[in-house]
């Protein structure tokens, strides 16, 4: 099946190629890294973790997300999503692996990296971090190469795999607490250290990953003569609005417990979120963004007019997503840091060196998602139109 | 354990003859470490340094403690705040003993400086979520640093409460000047701060800063000893520790 994955059109070749590029520039700056060590990062003191491990969280969310559509159609038998589980299969994969590849880039000495299993380390979250997503990974590969090959040659898929399947379920949700327990636990670190850290991690992935999912199924139906399914489509509309609303309501738990109790060390991290302090405002033009982006988002998702129209769901995804990134990606994590443990208050700005090594990152996953996509496409076109 | 050892070392010499004879001699030494048994050192059950504020205080400017742990140590310089590496610096008092302020206006010295380091903590943060174990406890309460170990995920540093831990972002020997040859450099990507001096310990000597320190502003001592000089200035003196409701219970104390 793979060889289809190098076959393709001028246009598939281009894309391939540009991402190509994209890649090369990230590893030819990682190795400078390597080199010259993470102090070519905005990172520091201070901001010990920044754009890679914020990256590595808001994608292992993607990858949890998965079971939005797994869910419902191996528990519920929901038909409807027969033609997109795959789909969410493979960003899933792709994700999973992109996650390994941040955390790879962020640490000091990735030559190291075996340390973790030659001295397991139980109390350790970084390790059971590590063990989930290793897990997940390995999962969701089995369970998609063997559906999807059974699928290919019109044969129901194998009973061993129906077990798999439904330990993959509570797995998706494991990765996202495992994460959300790396940062909760500190008491050194009160902006993390909420209990409705692990939900909110998960609500806000359930509705970022299946509006990557909608993107991409929009785009496939577009460029391809494949459809996972208008209905399939807007069920996951529905789920990203749930999702949505949830993680609109966690926030604010999260403002009411840490802003009422008015305890100045909880105070401290909101005020510099929203409002900035003492001339450092670096995340307030971002946080507004994506509160803004994500109410739009999320009133468009909740009328049924915008929900069903699939240019209006496309573009509401987009914001959604654009909305959860820049609260995963750029604000949960850095915020945590600021004020420091010693009460300063400092701004962090991601370098380009680090910038290019997360496109590096992040343009590897979406060519693994084409390549897997491009032969998910090229088996089904030829089951709907055998002949070409 | 000896007939581990010499197991060990058996299997070591066999390796030798393969690869890497040099960094298995390290983890020998890093054994004898770890159980801290040297025949001239000092003992102690419970590690602990007592910081009189008010001596500290009265020497304005003093960074006698502070260089005499660089020099030691091979702590590079760098001026860039973000890559700086540090064991044992000033804080000003309200950003070392938050919230502890207002309650000492009298004795003056939430006015001036409080010298900070690793505070060796009974429960320590950084060995909680260390996934390497690269930092670890030692039975006599020193918070030690691997850092032929350390993988560099600085998990330890985002967990600290005390912002004790440095990371070496970049080559340390670029800050460095005169290298004191008894005392290992570092490399970059690795993690490290105040060990107590636990190389110094192992020979019957204080740590350097409570040596360096003329005017008896630093004492080190065993805290479970009773008679020891720590537990004689807690039992005179009031103390305070950094952040004490994280419950993490710190080796450092302030008399104020």
């Amino acid at each position: 099946m793979i060889e289809y994955a190098f076959k393709g059109s001028k246009r598939y070749w281009s894309w391939v190629i540009i991402l190509l590029l994209i890649i090369g520039a990230g590893v030819g700056t990682g190795v400078y890294q390597w080199f010259k060590g993470l102090g070519i990062t905005g990172m520091g003191r201070d901001i010990p973790w920044g754009f890679y491990i914020a990256q590595f969280t808001f994608l292992v969310g993607v990858a949890a997300s998965a079971v939005m559509v797994v869910l419902p159609y191996y528990l519920h038998h929901y038909k409807t999503f027969a033609r997109m589980t795959v789909l969410g299969e493979f960003v899933a994969i792709a994700a999973c692996i992109m996650c390994m590849t941040f955390i790879f880039v962020d640490m000091g000495r990735p030559d190291r990296i075996l340390n973790v299993f030659l001295h397991p380390t139980p109390n350790s979250l970084m390790f059971w971090d590590t063990v989930v997503l290793f897990g997940y990974l390995v999962l969701n590969s089995v369970i998609a190469w063997t559906t999807f090959r059974a699928e290919r040659q019109d044969i129901t898929p194998p009973r061993w795999i129906k077990p798999f399947i439904y330990l993959s379920i509570p797995w998706a949700f494991s990765i996202h607490t495992v994460t959300a327990f790396l940062y909760s636990g500190l008491e050194g670190r009160p902006f993390w250290m909420s209990a409705i850290l692990a939900p909110r991690f998960l609500a806000s992935a359930f509705a970022a990953g299946p509006a990557l999912v909608v993107v991409a199924c929009l785009i496939v139906r577009k460029y391809t003569r494949y459809d996972p399914g208008v209905d399939a489509i807007r069920a996951l509309g529905k789920v990203i609005a749930y999702a949505m609303t949830a993680n609109f309501f966690f926030i604010g738990l999260e403002l009411f417990t840490g802003l009422y109790s008015d305890i100045p060390h909880h105070v401290h991290h909101f005020e510099y979120l929203f409002l900035g302090h003492g001339g450092h405002a670096g995340l307030v033009p971002w946080i507004w963004t994506s509160v803004l982006l994500g109410l739009i988002g999320l009133v468009m998702l909740i009328v049924p007019k915008t929900r069903n129209n699939l240019s209006t769901l496309g573009f509401a995804s987009v914001l959604v997503f654009v909305s959860l990134w820049i609260d995963k990606g750029m604000a949960m994590v850095i915020v945590g840091f600021i004020p420091t443990p010693l009460g300063y208050y400092l701004d962090y700005h991601p370098t380009l060196p680090e910038l290019t090594i997360s496109a590096g990152v992040y343009a590897m996953g979406l060519l693994i998602i084409t390549a897997l996509y491009k032969m998910a496409i090229t088996v089904r076109e030829r089951d709907l139109y055998p002949g070409g | 354990m000896d007939e581990d050892r010499r197991k060990f070392l058996k299997l070591a010499g066999v390796a030798a003859l393969g690869i890497g004879s040099a960094s298995l001699v390290k983890t020998v030494n890093g054994k004898e470490r770890r159980s801290g048994k040297f025949p001239q050192a000092l003992e102690g059950k419970r590690w602990a340094m007592v910081i009189d504020l008010a001596k500290c205080q009265e020497h304005e400017g003093c960074t006698l403690c502070m260089n005499a742990c660089n020099q030691v140590h091979n702590i590079p310089h760098f001026d860039d705040p973000r890559h700086e590496i540090k064991w044992i610096w000033k804080e000003p008092f309200e950003n070392a003993l938050p919230n502890q302020e207002e309650d000492f206006l009298e004795q003056g010295v939430s006015k001036g400086p409080a010298v900070v380091l690793c505070n060796h903590c009974e429960r320590p943060p950084c060995v909680r979520v260390c996934p390497t174990q690269a930092t670890f406890k030692r039975e006599d309460g020193i918070v030690m640093m691997d850092m032929h170990r350390c993988i560099g995920c600085r998990y330890c540093i985002v967990a600290c409460p005390y912002g004790s831990r440095s990371f070496n972002w970049q080559d340390p020997h670029l800050g460095l000047g005169d290298i004191n040859p008894g005392y290992p450099t570092r490399m970059r990507g690795v993690v490290e701060k105040c060990i107590f001096c636990e190389e110094r310990l192992a020979k019957g000597k204080l740590p350097a800063c409570v040596e360096a320190c003329p005017y008896g502003a630093l004492t080190f001592g065993d805290l479970d000893d009773p008679g020891s000089k720590v537990r004689k200035l807690l039992k005179s003196r009031y103390a305070v520790r950094r952040k004490v409701e994280l419950g993490t219970r710190p080796g450092v104390f302030y008399l104020v």
